[in-house]
């Protein structure tokens, strides 16, 4: 029998000494990271996407009648859509989205939106944002109050938003963190230095009004360096740097959530979406917009890796776009849009809702897509099915929200 | 039993909310908040000036910017910038030419181009940067940012990078004290806002473009046929009611087609600077129902009578008063006060000075609670830094980039809606950082503000010209009770070399 001082001895010189230490230390980080395993990415189209070009029904003979000259050609045809589902097709310029549709992990819900009827993009992103649509005294975002439900440790890095402004789906009591888009997110600060450090510490620890933001940037600052460090050194046999914009937003942050696992929640919002004039069919200024938020999205999807399972990524816009195209080649503002998801549980290969067709009888006031699914019911069952929500959770999140509508199972599990 | 409660009550919070707001002001804190609030904070001396003159009556020389006499050296600068100065349709002219020609491709072209572009950019960007930091009409250029930014045009929108520039110094800076219907008028007939939201290309549902008339040289235009409602929903949502004005989808189609025909023509433009033109045949002459109002088809008429309408109707006294109470007093300003200011409006026909006077002349605005407690705007921040710092500025670009960085480029707003200027829009963990690392390149006399213009082709590139870093104890001097005691105590305990630095990146000094 080996004497207790050999053992001792001989774990040291093999260093498996260290190994009680280091499972402490591996538990820990299981436990945070069994908490923030499965991820959320929102993705928000600022300025209301026209959703008939981004899924056209291309099957419905009023499409073409009503947009004769930006309506996406039949599939096959030059320029045309990308067939989804016979009746359905994707807009052309999201080609990279066609793999993930095949592998089933891209669904779409049509003719989702708020049940809100505002046709102003600023009350329609508040209600997108808050959501409690109708109502404007709520002060904090719904991804604030779904880190305020999820189990686990509050930290700034959970929820990042991409982007010089912190978001309102991301205001609230929940620390959250916005990081610049490009380089400059995980650049050296000068805080760094640690004079220059130590003296804004101290002036800020003094705050009432500054402490805790002051705070959450120095730590989540501290988090997102060791996270993009690491980055650097795996960046060897990465891929090589994409064009600018989405791609390489995407890309980054996609590295930044498998260096560290404390990221739950990415929010990225994307602007230029409001063609009032000459947008295009499947070439022009829709088409541009939508090139690279497909590469991004694909990007993210292959960036996580095995990641890409446990997460869900969203993609929405305030509302729709009206059904008919006005005389300037572009779309005024409607209702009724299309919702993105895609993820390793999403039950993909389909194009979700209760959709009614483009009839005039069909149309809302008889200018757009009516509403037949509200956003909520697709951010809920994401909430209840993917992350694990309960009812009494998810009420918070989504107070006053209709029952979910029956048959819409866009996630497997 | 139940009166001496209530009465207890009523007593009770009487007394607090005096505890809370009567502590008075000194005439320093005074004199500071009106320059903070009035203008882009003091610069050295302001202090001192703005109370030997006395608030009152620094408040109405501010009301009369004409009275004020701008220094020499501004306006020799200002006269310098050709690019700026030039009209509407000579900017467009050169703009156009360069892009037509680059458009076929060759590297000297494009390089024109970026050169013509660039010059045109960065002047319209030091006429205002210059004004902001340089002006003793502070006031005015407070305005002239509200106006603009309520009457948001994105300068990244094709032609309005030519146009931005007329549009702020012919449709914005003119009534920025004046009658909210001039200023309206103006910015619905100036090509800027009728290219950005899209209106130059609205026309009657079946209005049938004419032959080959001119077709060609009108580009998109001439293909333009039917309705566009961008403005006219905008033009209700955002410029006058509000969104809760009490209108409806009807209403934004039918003000759209009280609008058709109004336009602009580039070539006209370029010609001629004609910068708005009713084009008649693509109005939509048939009768409207607006707003509870039948319109009878009247040509130009309807717009005109639109903007009557709208530039005097309650909701939009409303909506106006609570947008300048909100950017001058507090982020949710006290509904007392709108209302006062509102009834004021009505009163003087939409007199914005008169507005403002009630505003800064009101206990609301001059109460304790008032002071400081505004959360500066990046753009703020940069011309209140520069203003405290009063370093020589010959190069703007690296106080335009700090905008950028802090997420408000000037002229950037994409959308018609402006940038907000609330705390909770720009208050965030990263915001605080990166103006930290502003204040202290600022601080250092790292920034290269003081190259001659034109000489920073490639600003990362450039040696960096050696500045004098700023003095700590100057700065103090000049910002006076805007740095708190705590604060002070807490500089003067850090190293002599970064003194200065913290002073710009305090908390105190992010707030106004």
């Amino acid at each position: 029998m080996m004497d207790r001082r050999h053992l001792l001895k001989l774990m040291a010189l093999t260093g498996s000494l260290v190994i009680p230490v280091g499972r402490q230390a591996w538990a820990a980080v299981g436990d945070d990271s069994a908490a923030t395993r499965r991820k959320l990415v929102v993705v928000m189209l600022r300025g209301a996407v026209d959703g008939l070009n981004v899924v056209a029904p291309y099957g419905d003979a009023n499409y073409a009648r009503l947009r004769p000259t930006i309506g996406l050609a039949r599939p096959g045809q030059d320029g045309g859509a990308l067939d989804l589902d016979g009746y359905f097709g994707l807009h052309p310029a999201l080609a990279s989205l066609q793999p993930l549709w095949e592998q089933k992990k891209l669904a779409f819900i049509h003719a989702s939106g708020s049940p809100d009827a505002t046709r102003s993009h600023f009350d329609a992103q508040d209600y997108l944002e808050s959501g409690t649509p109708g109502r404007k005294s709520t002060q904090d975002g719904w991804l604030n109050r779904l880190l305020t439900v999820l189990p686990g440790a509050a930290s700034p890095t959970r929820a990042i938003s991409i982007g010089p402004l912190m978001p309102r789906i991301l205001a609230g009591r929940a620390p959250a963190t916005n990081l610049a888009a490009g380089a400059a997110g995980t650049k050296q600060s000068i805080l760094d230095r640690p004079q220059i450090g130590s003296a804004f510490d101290q002036m800020y620890q003094g705050s009432d009004k500054f402490a805790s933001a002051y705070q959450d940037g120095r730590d989540a600052h501290k988090e997102v360096m060791t996270a993009s460090m690491q980055d650097e050194m795996q960046a060897a046999n990465g891929g090589a740097p994409l064009p600018n914009g989405f791609p390489n937003d995407a890309a980054h942050l996609a590295k930044l959530m498998r260096n560290d696992p404390k990221i739950q929640i990415a929010f990225v919002a994307l602007g230029g979406w409001d063609t009032h004039a000459y947008q295009g069919n499947g070439k022009g200024l829709l088409a541009n917009r939508l090139m690279p938020l497909g590469q991004g999205l694909a990007t993210l999807a292959q960036g996580l890796g095995p990641m890409f399972d446990d997460t869900t990524i969203v993609v929405m816009s305030e509302f729709g776009r009206t059904a008919r195209q006005n005389g300037n080649g572009g779309t005024d503002h409607g209702h009724g849009n299309v919702m993105w998801v895609l993820g390793g549980g999403v039950a993909g290969g389909k194009v979700y809702g209760d959709w009614q067709g483009l009839g005039e009888a069909q149309l809302h006031e008889g200018r757009d897509l009516p509403v037949t699914t509200d956003f909520r019911s697709v951010l809920a069952q994401v909430s209840e099915r993917h992350l694990r929500l309960s009812d009494q959770q998810l009420a918070q999140v989504f107070p006053a929200m209709p029952a979910a509508s029956p048959g819409l199972n866009f996630l497997r599990s | 039993m139940k009166l001496p409660i209530r009465f207890a009550m009523l007593a009770l919070f009487s007394i607090s909310s005096l505890a809370a707001t009567a502590a008075p002001l000194s005439s320093d804190q005074q004199a500071l908040h009106v320059l903070d609030r009035l203008g882009y904070g003091p610069r050295p001396g302001d202090i001192d000036m703005v109370r030997q003159m006395g608030v009152e009556r620094y408040i109405d020389s501010q009301l009369h910017p004409e009275s004020i006499p701008l220094p020499a050296a501004l306006s020799a600068r200002l006269s310098t910038l050709d690019a700026s100065n030039a009209s509407a349709g000579e900017v467009l002219a050169e703009f156009l030419a360069v892009r037509k020609v680059a458009n076929d491709g060759d590297e000297a072209a494009k390089e024109k181009r970026r050169e013509v572009v660039g010059k045109i950019v960065e002047q319209n960007a030091e006429a205002r940067i210059a004004r902001a930091i340089d002006s003793p009409r502070q006031l005015e250029e407070v305005m002239v940012d509200f106006w603009f930014n309520h009457f948001n045009v994105y300068a990244g929108k094709g032609l309005d990078r030519a146009l931005v520039g007329s549009y702020e110094r012919d449709a914005i800076r003119p009534y920025v004290l004046g009658n909210f219907r001039d200023l309206l008028g103006a910015t619905a007939k100036h090509p800027a806002m009728l290219f950005y939201l899209d209106n130059w290309l609205s026309t009657a549902n079946d209005f049938q473009p004419g032959q080959g008339r001119r077709g060609a040289a009108q580009g998109q235009k001439a293909k333009a046929t039917g309705l566009n409602e961008n403005y006219a929903r905008e033009l209700m949502e955002l410029h006058t009611l509000g969104v809760d004005g009490g209108y409806s989808q009807k209403d934004v189609t039918e003000l759209a087609r009280m609008l058709t025909g109004w336009s602009f023509e580039p070539r006209e433009l370029v010609r001629n600077n004609r910068t708005f033109r009713f084009d008649a045949q693509r109005h939509d002459m048939g009768d409207k129902e607006w707003l509870g109002h039948h319109v009878a088809a009247q040509g130009q008429g309807e717009g005109e009578f639109a903007l009557d309408v709208l530039a005097m109707h309650p909701a939009t006294a409303r909506h106006l008063s609570y947008q300048l109470a909100q950017y001058f007093v507090q982020d949710n300003p006290p509904p007392q006060l709108v209302e006062r200011m509102a009834k004021r409006y009505l009163e003087t026909k939409g007199n914005i000075r008169e507005v403002l006077r009630v505003m800064f002349h009101s206990p609301e605005f001059l109460a304790a609670g008032t002071v400081g407690a505004k959360f500066k705007t990046p753009y703020q921040y940069v011309i209140s830094a520069a203003r405290a710092g009063h370093m020589p500025i010959t190069n703007v670009r690296p106080l335009l980039g700090a905008m950028n960085q802090l997420g408000m480029p000037l002229y950037g707003a994409q959308t018609p809606d402006g940038y907000k200027n609330t705390e909770a829009a720009w208050l965030n963990p990263d915001a605080l950082t990166r103006r930290i690392t502003f204040a202290t390149a600022l601080a250092a006399g790292r920034l290269p503000l003081n190259k001659p213009a034109g000489q920073d082709g490639n600003a990362a590139a450039a040696p960096v010209a050696a500045e004098p870093p700023l003095d700590a104890d100057s700065l103090l001097n000049t910002l006076g009770p805007a740095i708190s005691a705590k604060t002070r105590a807490t500089i003067s305990n850090n190293p002599a070399a970064l003194r200065a630095a913290m002073v710009l990146g305090s908390p105190d000094f992010m707030q106004r």
